[in-house]
């Protein structure tokens, strides 16, 4: 019993250990630390696939922060490092793609549905006002009105 | 007109059934390589067997192959490799890249299951799995005789995948 307890404690120490080994990297200062993060959250693991490579524990996610800390140790932007897992992974791994003949529906798929509601609602209200607004359609003409009667009278006798 | 804009929302559920049948067979974990059409990259790299011995990009070179990414930590690696085996022994070129692996165990595997490949990069620290973008083993490309890569295959190659997918494009690329 005593020796099964040993061995959950050591058990729990080096899960703790694993644990922290995941973020210890040193940052030069404080902008950096967040370009760090910016980066790591708008990319995606290719291997989780719902999950950015901030929180993912894939190995592959782990290799790849390590790489953006290299890139970011090297003094490269964000557009750099971006563009090197994009040449590697594709546009797979952006959570925020770029505007492109292949995305074009993506981005402005919504807005043009809207619009097209939009488009729709307002034929629809302006249709019925007229009708509402047109008096011929109320009143009938003079030989409408003789018609009328005729069909009334046909019918009292 | 009335006629034809009673049909407007048929049209509209047409359109997204259509789109949304599609979406039921298509594999999302199935990345479309951004390599397609590329070379190889550069790496300059040890192999397997011999630590002294250098592969390059170049050596990669002269006929289309298959480089097949493996490992002996990746389960499904273990299934494929009998199906390599039998494609070396028909007489398909196949590289290995040993990616992240402990060198002496996959000596071991190779020795123990049969050897397919005619070079075996050794990227213990996944350098060149990294410019591939490997994102899980077992990955295989396809590469011509100029050491472009032409496609990409995620997952286990088995017979039916050979027969229905990389055939017919590894033969194409031989008969170039």
């Amino acid at each position: 019993m005593k020796r099964l307890i040993h061995a959950m404690l050591l058990g729990l120490l080096l899960a703790t250990t694993a644990q922290a080994a995941i973020d210890t990297y040193e940052f030069r200062d404080e902008a950096e630390r967040e370009r760090y993060r910016t980066l790591t959250e708008e990319l995606r693991c290719p291997k989780c696939q719902n999950q950015n490579i901030a929180d993912s524990n894939a190995p592959i996610a782990m290799d790849l922060r390590q790489e953006i800390f290299r890139m970011l140790e090297e003094g490269q932007n964000n557009d750099q490092i971006i563009n090197y897992l994009v040449d590697r992974y594709g546009d797979f791994v952006r959570y925020n793609p770029p505007v492109n003949a292949k995305t074009l529906l993506l981005w402005y798929g919504p807005a043009g549905l809207l619009v097209l509601g939009f488009g729709v609602l307002t034929m629809i209200l302006v249709r019925r006002r007229r009708v509402e607004k047109t008096p011929a359609s109320n009143t009938l003409s003079e030989t409408e009105r003789e018609r009328l009667a005729q069909l009334l009278d046909k019918k009292d006798s | 007109m009335k006629r034809l804009l009673m049909l407007l929302p048929l049209v509209i559920f047409l359109v997204v059934a259509v789109f949304l049948y599609r979406g039921l067979f298509l594999d999302p974990s199935e990345l479309p390589s951004a390599l397609i059409g590329k070379p190889l990259p550069a790496f300059s790299l040890p192999s397997v067997e011999d630590e002294q011995r250098v592969i390059t990009a170049e050596d990669l070179k002269g006929k289309p192959a298959l480089v097949n990414v493996w490992a002996t930590w990746c389960v499904a690696c273990k299934v494929e490799h009998p199906v390599l085996n039998r494609l070396a022994a028909q007489g398909v070129v196949i590289h290995g890249v040993n990616y992240k692996d402990d060198n002496a165990a996959a000596l071991k595997w190779l020795s123990e299951f049969h050897d397919p490949y005619q070079l075996n990069i050794r990227d213990e620290r996944g350098s060149l799995g990294l410019d591939l973008g490997v994102y899980g083993a077992p990955e295989t490309f396809l590469i011509d005789k100029q050491g472009v890569i032409r496609h990409k295959f995620v997952g286990v190659i088995d017979d039916r995948v050979w027969r229905e997918q990389l055939a017919a494009l590894y033969q194409e690329l031989v008969d170039e």
